[in-house]
């Protein structure tokens, strides 16, 4: 098989690339003195990823999005779940091996002097992946400076060049031309511009940009922040602790936020305008220890609009739109919201 | 204090740092004032000097490294040539700094009652139980739930929030004239720095206090501050009224942040961005520094440092052709080339 190409779509255009079924992440800890005890990281994922689309995840710290991001990499195992690489079952016999995955999905990660090895040049990063997968060196030398062209670095002064002499901004684009360097069809972004300064955010985010028109890429983009997110996401699935709270298109969930949490999140943004500041934090306090969450809805010690019913019931991720689903029992008719009482705070 | 003089004043305020191997020009000749009571956010990115201007005002910079020149005094005392012992007594007094990332800055073996007490007992000369007592209004003051019991806690045992409130009721433990922040909420989720910047804005009022605040973030700027000065390669470039500057910039640089700056409304188009990186202060700069990135710049830039020349009321700028940028129907700065920019 020749891995100059990307590899060719078997299921077609309606396949989505990547299905997340179930996706459970426990992280035992804990000692003989304190018992057994889990980090529920993530707690029960399910979405799916569109050919060619970003999905971009949002969400506080310590929600489970850079578990996620991992799982879904198989850099760890899930507890429980399942991923489905259009159409073909992940590391289980008659789906898809674990190598060939790993060659169609890449990831950059947020921290980009800690993601290069610091004793290889940076055309050596680059061309080590097609070499591992059996490209000749030569050949993966070349795609290297053809790759850091296509990332705005001119190879002739960048090639021999080790990661600490490069900028941060420079370096990112590195790990970008590395993860290109197979031609995977799915890229994981978790938080890629985040430690950049703002000039070099925006010249990243448009390279980021250009390279999915180029090599046709979908791209699952995880961020804190939503301004980010806004602008290169076609979906966005917000994140709190460990499941998912809303998910739906980008303009649904910047426009029509369904979840209580998810406008809290957009409204937390600084306002861009000084004579128009904020008086009121949206949002109080942090989020609760994901060791041991509140009973039924998560984000209830923390919701203006907990009622009883959230406490005792979990929602379920409900339909509030097309293609536009959030977990909050007062988005919902029928789900006993309107009858049960305020929680005492 | 006598009452005139503002409560920071820097005049060409210099700081290098010298190794073996380079001497790094980390500010090149910032002025600055600061009345009492008044908030100043200097926005830059990294490697700009904001920092270690910040760190200036309190002598934290390394002595054995930093060089410092220039003319530099806070509430009346003189930070250049300030001894030691005066020193001690006038950091946490009159002059206190809130850190980005409060896990570093507190004493991982002393709980945050002992921390905050630790401040009040040496300037306050208190005892010890008492200080406990105004440990814990403070912490009730910046708003940390079951404040009595998390005066008991490890720094590790809170979260980064509230490690953060710690840090802030430390540093007003003694209700200082000056108050430093350097990018307090950056390491903050967005959700917590509302929160943080809102009770900031809260306890500077109660207490008017100046303070300064060190951020890359223009939103974050445009929530807190009174004022806002632009650093460029250990210069400032552009100072004014939040409001100005945000609505209209006028040094190429702090145009180009604002149109950097990722927000609502932009999807779909190119972001506008500011080729190139910032430059490397470990080597001379001639002329402007911003010059090689700037769209506008023509041949002369490179020539001399441009003068930090008055505008309007209270707004100054850092550059040659300030007056034909802000005169013409600005075209955006220049956009990159698809396959992104080439960097020098």
């Amino acid at each position: 098989m020749s891995d100059t190409q990307q590899i060719e779509d078997r299921g077609g255009p309606a396949q989505p690339l990547l299905i997340v079924k179930g996706l459970v992440k426990h992280f035992p800890i804990g000692s003989v003195f304190t018992g057994k005890q889990v980090v529920r990281a993530v707690d029960g994922l399910d979405f799916t990823i569109d050919k060619r689309e970003t999905l971009g995840i949002v969400g506080e710290s310590g929600c489970g999005k850079s578990t996620a991001s991992r799982l879904i990499m198989s850099l760890i195992a899930p507890t429980e779940g399942e991923i489905v690489f259009d159409g073909d079952l992940v590391g289980a016999a008659g789906g898809i091996s674990l190598a060939e995955y790993r060659r169609q999905v890449q990831m950059v990660f947020q921290d980009s002097y800690s993601s290069l090895n610091p004793r290889l040049t940076i055309e050596e990063s680059i061309a080590y992946g097609p070499k591992v997968h059996g490209t000749p060196h030569r050949e993966a030398g070349e795609r290297a400076r053809d790759l850091l062209q296509a990332v705005g670095l001119a190879p002739r002064q960048y090639a021999r060049r080790f990661p600490h002499e490069l900028s941060g901004g420079q370096r990112q684009r590195v790990n970008i031309a590395r993860a290109l360097a197979l031609r995977p069809r799915l890229i994981i972004l978790d938080e890629p511009v985040s430690a950049l300064d703002k000039s070099v955010e925006a010249q990243v985010l448009n390279l980021l940009l250009d390279l999915k028109e180029q090599f046709g890429l979908t791209y699952l983009f995880i961020s804190h922040d939503l301004n980010v997110v806004e602008h290169v996401a076609d979906r966005v699935l917000v994140m709190y602790l460990g499941k998912i709270a809303e998910l739906g298109p980008v303009d649904d969930i910047f426009g029509r936020a369904g979840h209580p949490y998810t406008r809290a999140l957009l409204a937390s943004r600084p306002s861009m305008d000084p004579t128009r500041r904020r008086t009121q934090p949206p949002l109080v306090g942090d989020p609760p220890n994901p060791i041991n969450p509140p009973s039924g809805c998560r984000f209830r010690t923390r919701c203006a609009l907990a009622r009883e019913i959230c406490a005792e019931r979990e929602p379920g991720l409900y339909e509030i739109g097309a293609g536009h689903q959030a977990a909050c029992h007062a988005t919902q008719a029928d789900s006993g919201y309107g009858d049960s009482r305020r929680l005492a705070a | 204090m006598t009452a005139p003089a503002p409560l920071v004043r820097a005049r060409d305020l210099h700081v290098s740092f010298v190794s073996r191997d380079a001497t790094v020009k980390a500010v090149n000749g910032v002025d600055l004032d600061l009345d009492a009571g008044e908030v100043l956010c200097i926005l830059g990115e990294s490697g700009s000097g904001k920092s270690v201007t910040l760190r200036a005002l309190m002598r934290l910079n390394p002595p054995n490294k930093a060089v410092v020149s220039g003319e530099l005094s806070v509430a009346g005392h003189d930070m250049v040539t300030i001894s030691d012992r005066q020193l001690s007594s006038v950091r946490g007094k009159v002059v206190s700094m809130i850190f980005q990332e409060p896990m570093t800055a507190l004493d991982p073996v002393y709980t945050i009652g002992r921390q905050i007490g630790e401040t009040l007992v040496r300037h306050e000369g208190i005892g010890r139980r008492e200080a406990e007592q105004r440990a814990l209004e403070l912490l009730e003051l910046v708003q940390i739930p079951s404040a009595k019991r998390r005066l008991q806690a490890y720094p590790h045992e809170l979260s980064g929030g509230l490690r953060q409130r710690a840090m802030i009721a430390m540093a007003i433990s003694c209700r200082p004239q000056l108050l430093l922040a350097d990018e307090p909420t950056t390491a903050l989720d967005a959700t917590v720095q509302i929160q943080i910047l809102l009770l900031l804005r809260q306890l500077q009022q109660e207490l008017g206090m100046g303070v300064i605040f060190v951020t890359h973030d223009l939103g974050v700027a445009g929530e807190i501050a009174d004022r806002i000065a632009v650093m460029y390669a250990g210069r400032m470039v552009e100072a004014g009224s939040t409001v100005d500057v945000m609505r209209g910039p006028l040094h190429p640089y702090a145009k180009g942040l604002l149109g950097a700056t990722v927000h609502s409304g932009l999807r779909g188009t190119r972001l506008t961005t500011i080729p190139g990186s910032p430059p490397d202060l470990r080597h001379p700069i001639e002329g402007c520094a911003f010059a090689p990135r700037c769209p506008h710049a023509l041949e002369t830039c490179s020539a001399g440092v441009p003068e930090f020349r008055p505008m309007q009321a209270g707004r100054a700028v850092r550059c040659f052709r300030s007056e034909e940028i802000a005169g013409a129907t600005t075209r955006p700065p220049s956009r990159t080339t698809p396959q992104g920019v080439l960097l020098p």
